[in-house]
């Protein structure tokens, strides 16, 4: 497949763009539109798009772990995020916690905010790993 | 500490599931992990069941939502049963996948893929949450239809897809199931279904529902006349990938039949006992005919599974105590007895080079060992006294007999013998007929570590159809104490939705 120049090119682009916007839809995703599912897969999205325009090994390079990996990961931060509900042992797991530290800025930090990246990267994972393997170059 | 514990037996396969998927790239440590896995699970399943049996159902809302907003997980006597032969089951084939062809499985991603489908089953066992049980079942499908294509042959490819689409279509039957009983009760928590069920106007539309949800779990159960997949596909799947899928897949569908149909349908056993029992005798008899005209050991095993299920349906058929602890007994005795009987078929074609009868033979004289790890669950299956299946058959059919559904329990007896004819038939023709000229040579010797994998499991198994067959009464007692939980709608409510539940699905018309 011979991608034309104008796409090799511009592929930089059709990476990094969406792959803000989908960090964006991750982080507003907890009382708005979004979320990591969403968000995962908008940034596969331009993960796949970065593969068909400059090959699927630069794109792996550019995931630096394999998608299986990148699964991996996701599954342990979403799993990993529900244990802070044993902070009191009568709690059902993935009971979410929250902090509101005294700040100028509003910032709510919470467990539930690491179980939407988990989903993030599993995602991304998930989807690269399926489409790459439907376009496998042989 | 309860909590945790309640929690376990989803959250070990998870981790076990990411942690090898992370060492992608490294086959060794992931096999290390895996067995590691496999025994925590197995430890926390029969903690689990200690804490029922002294305890009483456990009940966690996850997330602290309370139960019929949140997702409520549920462990009664049935379930922790079920999970704790989830948990030996994946423990032995955990080992017995050490064996021959160790090396490409793992290469191709079979411990990720293992430990993704341990926890859907388990998460199946555990939930209640109707909407939750159709998560797990799609997790169980997607990690089963990866192991199912492990070798990439084209044989499994073709059979992966027959799998794949006839129970795409099984678990959309379900989704239309769940959105209408959403329509009807305003309530996907199974405790407020079963509560706010029998009050409903419209019980004709409440009757469309149960015949889905019939069709979806009969599809995942194998039942007459949705069993076509299963021959289809299994005898393809490489030796421990069909020893768990015969263990666990389709108890998940019978599983889910007896917790559904006791709990939310047990107002119309009118309609569902009498189209239950019809179904559980075409599937005893339908699976057996056709075990007896193959002469390749998988796929005589796989038919067998079909007829097996026939006798779990019998309690929800028959609905009186009696009944579902027979079932209760059947479902584990033959999760045992069929996991270990595909374990035995891997190691004949280890040994005798083929899985076809007509060019295995002398099995017996070359290894005697192998052919009385055949006999102990060839004959529990065919329920020769005083093996495990006997004490099933036998519970089975006398809750027929007291329910005076004779034809029932005649035909639950002339299919034991014609599985007798079955097993027989392995038997004479893999082990006792004398080794044909056109034997093909078995594929590659084997070291002792391959050995002990493959035959520890095997003498495990056999270990457990023994016990349960000559010490039945603690099994015995356990099963007829699940089966009164199970028709105690009452005590089940007030335990997932507490003493004053929500009253949220009034609104509804």
């Amino acid at each position: 497949m011979h991608a034309s120049l104008i796409l090799r090119v511009s592929a930089p682009l059709l990476l990094w763009v969406p792959l803000v916007i989908s960090f964006y839809l991750l982080v507003r995703g907890h009382n708005a539109p979004g979320g990591g599912f969403v968000g995962g897969l908008v940034a596969a999205s331009g993960l796949v798009f970065f593969a068909m325009a400059r090959g699927q090994t630069a794109a792996l390079a550019v995931m630096r772990l394999p998608p299986a990996s990148w699964c991996g990961v996701g599954l342990l931060l979403a799993a990993g995020s529900g244990f802070l509900a044993w902070l009191d042992p009568s709690a059902g797991y993935l009971t979410h916690r929250w902090w509101f530290p005294d700040l100028p800025v509003k910032l709510p930090l919470n467990t539930a905010f690491i179980f939407d990246v988990g989903v993030y990267l599993v995602v991304i994972g998930t989807i690269t790993a399926m489409v790459f393997a439907l376009v496998a170059e042989d | 500490m309860r909590q945790m514990l309640l929690v376990a037996p989803i959250l070990i396969p998870l981790l076990a599931s990411a942690v090898t998927a992370l060492l992608w790239m490294r086959p060794g440590v992931q096999r290390a992990v895996g067995l590691f896995a496999a025994v925590a699970l197995f430890a926390a399943t029969l903690a689990l069941l200690a804490q029922v049996i002294s305890g009483g159902m456990l009940v966690g809302q996850m997330g602290n939502w309370p139960a019929p907003f949140g997702i409520s997980l549920v462990v009664d006597h049935l379930a922790a049963a079920m999970l704790a032969i989830t948990g030996l089951m994946g423990l032995v084939v955990a080992v017995y996948a050490m064996g021959p062809g160790a090396q490409e499985r793992d290469r191709a991603g079979f411990q990720p893929l293992f430990h993704a489908l341990l926890m859907g089953v388990t998460g199946a066992f555990m939930t209640g949450d109707l909407f939750n049980l159709y998560v797990w079942f799609e997790v169980m499908l997607i990690a089963s239809f990866g192991l199912l294509v492990l070798d990439r042959t084209r044989e499994q490819i073709d059979g992966g897809i027959r799998y794949v689409m006839l129970n795409l279509v099984g678990t959309t039957f379900f989704l239309l199931a769940v959105g209408l009983v959403y329509g009807l009760t305003g309530t996907l928590n199974l405790a407020d279904i079963a509560r706010v069920a029998p009050d409903i106007e419209n019980q004709g539309a409440l009757a469309a529902v149960g015949v889905l949800l019939l069709v979806s779990f009969g599809a995942k159960a194998a039942v007459f006349p949705l069993f076509n997949w299963l021959p289809a596909s299994y005898h393809t799947a490489s030796m421990p990938v069909a020893a768990i899928f015969a263990a666990l897949l389709t108890k998940v569908g019978v599983y889910a039949i007896i917790r559904i149909f006791t709990l939310v349908f047990a107002h119309d056993q009118a309609l569902f006992g009498p189209l239950l029992g019809i179904i559980a005798m075409a599937t005893m008899v339908v699976g057996v005919l056709g075990a007896a005209m193959h002469y390749d050991v998988r796929r005589i095993l796989s038919f067998h599974i079909i007829s097996q299920i026939g006798y779990m349906l019998v309690g929800v058929a028959l609905m009186t105590p009696l009944a579902i602890a027979g079932s209760v007994l059947y479902v584990v005795h033959h999760i045992v007895v069929k996991a270990n009987l595909f374990l035995v078929a891997g190691a004949m074609r280890q040994v005798g080079g083929s899985f076809a009868l007509k060019r295995l033979g002398g099995l017996y004289a070359a290894r005697p060992l192998l052919g009385l790890a055949f006999l102990i669950p060839a004959l529990s299956l065919a329920g020769i006294p005083p093996l495990s299946g006997f004490w099933g058959k036998l519970v089975v059919i006398r809750s027929g007999l007291e329910a005076e559904a004779y034809v029932l329990a005649f035909v639950a007896l002339a299919v034991g013998l014609l599985t007798l004819y079955s097993m027989v038939k392995i038997w004479n023709e893999a082990f006792w007929k004398a080794r044909p000229d056109a034997a093909p040579e078995p594929p590659f010797a084997w070291s002792l570590a391959q050995r002990v994998a493959t035959f520890a499991p095997i003498i495990l198994l056999c270990g457990v159809t023994l016990t349960i067959g000559l010490w039945t009464e603690p099994f015995a007692a356990f099963s007829i104490t699940a089966a009164e939980g199970l028709l105690d709608r009452e005590g089940y409510i007030a335990a997932v939705l507490g003493a004053n539940p929500v009253q949220l699905t009034e609104a509804v018309p």
